[in-house]
């Protein structure tokens, strides 16, 4: 019969494509997004942070970079604490992605200085060598525009204050970018509740390894450590680490824990295993300097 | 017979300009994928992977895709309906103003005006402009549809309706924004539900932009290639009314794992393999239509790129299916598998489908035999060992890198770094630029068939009936 008759047809079929649209993407509202989702310390966007995030879409950082941590094991020790829906609920458009070219960024807030993210964005592969990412240092040419940011904060009913707006004079959009990466997943204070505590005695495994052992482990730390602390330890956005006279079990401590408000990123990632290596190549590039 | 009544210059005019903009997809396509493997071949701020990779997904999707299915929806709505189109101004306005969109569209992503959406990238503007020549096609569909002279509508005509609706739907629920000014807006929704929201458009848009169309063209299609009817009426209306009902409820299968509700996630996996059913129940019956026909894969190469389209979308919706599953999701998501898949489904299944139907078309609405058959044959095989080589290396590169991302030491550490996961994929993604290339060769070849059968192509003048007599 409705094969017959167009009419009949469109309106089953719109019928059809109705049902499943109704129960998984009308009915969701109910429950996202309400009370029952709301995580205290999660806050809007501040004026600043809000234009860094128009500049993300505008470039489409999303084609490489997800902004959901997974509740899976590979995902939480990767980067961090996985991602809960009322973290997202300011987030206009959503910036999950579907591709990680590039590492995830859900949980990239804090995790590096400020002045990390600026020599990255500049250029990437001075950072990391052998990234594809492309260089971003022209971004650094367009002045904020604090009107139109005035009214985007508007448009977003977010709250904001005019020496807010007054104070995005003068900075340009790397300026902005960078402080909403430093937003990105801190709202909720997941790096102290993740922190190790170490319990028991660090004993070094590698106490007793020879000069030739030692050194070639000289590629984990131009992986890991050399673009903040220098190729030769001489101390860039790090310190310098020669002359440092931590003992193994501090140092180890340090590099496997990372210090949470002082810039340096936790490397428990790396494993225990590796992070001993590093400490034991530090103490000892330390020791005589001409590795 | 009453051939010079129909409106072939519009359906020549729509050809045209799917190949034009057929050809800047993969063009495109090729460039983005050298820019992977080296990135000083990115030229701030226009010419960058992230401004780029929305302009290839959208000129396939928008331009090509959809540019085929103007071109034939007004193909074959004229023939089932043994009558000529409804308004021919109107077909006229919406050649121009599909133009004027996908170059809006191009211009505009090239700026930087994105809503970052995935295949739903255009700012609020252009979103207008995309509504209004959607109303424009389904009207003329469907007053074209009222107005038949053959009582009974054959398959095609019952998924070509259900896009236009489905589509329409889609795209109204999911433009849904707040402007701030002309090239700047947010999303209505926030958060989860923007992503729930997104994602029921996004893996719908496939199934009725890129899998109800090209089926209404392999239904409409092969039989008229083979010159033998399909081989089951009633499995076709079974595979139809299953389809369009199961598919809405499958698109958060794209987020499972994130914060969305576990209870949709489950649903989504469920209806996801459901659709195994329906899915193959076109395949079926396009592999039992060619019963007593196989030769004609030898002889006809129509048949040849209808018949290895359709087994791309079986093999795609069993794929689709097993990567929707929690637990394989788990490890596959967020990987170059994915691409893989889609592409797959783009290159193999949608592209495979419209070459065929432009190839059948071609010398129907120009009135010229094909310029040469051993360049289509030529075609063919390029476009199906480029699209091979850059599936199957992706797939391999995706299992090693979700491989390498899930390694674990005795103490419970990870493995590798994000960095000596991805210095792993530079080798497979040369392969893959290079089985790109391919494609963009094999897809030249066909438009200069096409030019030269348009320009040279030997004249045809009683065969045509004939050939329609049959089926």
């Amino acid at each position: 019969m409705w094969e017959k008759k167009p009419v009949l047809l469109i309106v089953l079929a719109t019928c059809a494509i109705l049902v499943g649209t109704i129960v998984t993407m009308v009915l969701p509202f109910a429950w996202v997004n309400t009370e029952a989702d709301r995580i205290e310390g999660v806050t809007p966007y501040t004026a600043l942070q809000q234009e860094g995030r128009d500049v993300y879409i505008r470039e489409g950082c999303n084609n490489c970079h997800t902004q959901t941590v997974r509740p899976l094991v590979s995902d939480v020790l990767r980067y961090g604490e996985y991602s809960k829906s009322g973290e997202f609920v300011y987030d206009r458009p959503f910036l999950w992605g579907s591709k990680r070219t590039g590492p995830d960024l859900a949980r990239l807030g804090g995790k590096y200085p400020d002045e990390w993210h600026y020599k990255h964005m500049d250029s990437p592969r001075a950072m990391v060598p052998m990234t594809n990412m492309p260089d971003y240092e022209w971004i650094r040419d367009y002045p904020l525009d604090p009107q139109m940011i005035q009214r985007k904060m508007e448009t977003l009913d977010f709250p904001y204050t005019a020496e807010e707006i007054k104070a995005l004079e003068g900075k340009n959009e790397m300026d902005a970018i960078v402080a909403y990466m430093q937003k990105l997943g801190s709202d909720i204070p997941w790096r102290e509740a993740t922190e190790t505590t170490i319990v028991g005695e660090l004993i070094n495994p590698y106490a007793e390894a020879d000069q030739a052992t030692i050194s070639s482990w000289a590629p984990l730390f131009s992986d890991n450590c050399a673009a903040c602390h220098g190729a030769r330890m001489e101390g860039d956005i790090g310190p310098e680490l020669i002359g440092e006279d931590y003992d193994d079990e501090i140092l180890f401590e340090l590099i496997y824990s990372g210090i949470t408000d002082g810039g340096m990123p936790s490397f428990s990632s790396l494993g225990t295993d590796k992070v001993w290596k590093l400490t034991n190549f530090i103490r000892n590039y330390k020791a005589d300097g001409d590795q | 017979m009453e051939k010079q009544n129909y409106n072939y210059a519009i359906v020549r005019s729509f050809v045209i300009w799917s190949l034009i903009w057929g050809l800047v997809a993969v063009l495109v396509g090729v460039i983005v994928s050298f820019q992977m493997v080296e990135p000083d071949l990115n030229f701030p701020p226009y010419l960058t992977f992230g401004r780029l990779r929305p302009i290839h997904t959208n000129a396939g999707i928008y331009g090509w895709g959809v540019g085929v299915i103007f071109a034939t929806f007004l193909y074959i709505v004229q023939r089932l309906c043994k009558t000529p189109l409804w308004s021919d101004k109107l077909a006229k306005f919406q050649l121009y103003f599909f133009n004027a969109t996908i170059i809006a569209s191009a211009v505009t992503l090239l700026l930087g005006y994105t809503t970052s959406k995935e295949y739903h990238e255009m700012e609020w503007p252009i979103d207008v402009m995309i509504v209004i020549l959607w109303v424009a096609f389904g009207i003329n569909i469907i007053m074209t549809i009222l107005k038949r002279k053959d009582e009974q509508m054959y398959i095609s005509l019952w998924y070509m309706m259900a896009s236009i609706v489905g589509v329409a739907i889609l795209f109204l629920v999911n433009s849904a924004a707040e402007p701030v000014s002309l090239f700047k807006s947010y999303s209505a929704y926030a958060g989860t539900n923007d992503a729930n929201v997104e994602w029921w458009f996004g893996h719908n848009a496939v199934a009725m932009a890129l899998t109800a169309p090209p089926l209404a063209m392999f239904y409409y299609f092969l039989p008229k290639s083979t010159g033998v009817p399909i081989y089951s009426h009633r499995l076709s209306i079974i595979a139809f009314w299953s389809l369009i009902f199961m598919y809405l409820w499958t698109g958060a299968h794209h987020l499972l794992w994130t914060p969305v509700p576990d209870w949709i996630q489950t649903l989504a996996m469920g209806f996801s393999v459901m659709l195994i059913a329906p899915s193959w129940g076109s395949v079926f019956n396009g592999y039992l239509s060619m019963g007593g026909q196989w030769h004609q894969m030898r002889e006809n190469y129509l048949v040849k790129f209808l018949i290895l389209g359709i087994t791309f979308y079986g093999l795609q919706t069993l794929q689709g299916p097993m990567q929707a599953i929690r637990t394989f999701s788990a490890f596959i998501h967020y990987t170059d598998w994915v691409p893989a898949h889609i592409h797959m489904g783009t290159m193999g299944w949608v592209s495979m489908i419209s070459f065929a139907s432009i190839y059948f078309m071609v010398p129907r609405i120009w009135d010229r035999e094909v310029y040469s058959i051993p360049l289509a044959n030529l075609q063919f095989w390029l476009i199906l060992v480029g699209q091979l080589i850059w599936s199957i290396s992706l797939w391999v590169a995706g299992v090693l890198q979700a491989g390498m991302w899930n390694a674990m030491n005795s103490d419970g550490s990870l493995t590798y770094t994000f960095m000596e996961t991805m210095v792993e994929m530079y080798p497979y993604w040369w392969a893959r630029a290079f089985g790109g290339i391919i494609y963009l060769v094999g897809l030249i070849i066909f438009i200069y068939n096409i030019y030269m059968t348009v320009k040279k192509g030997e004249p045809t003048a009683v065969t045509t009936a004939t050939a329609e007599g049959r089926a």
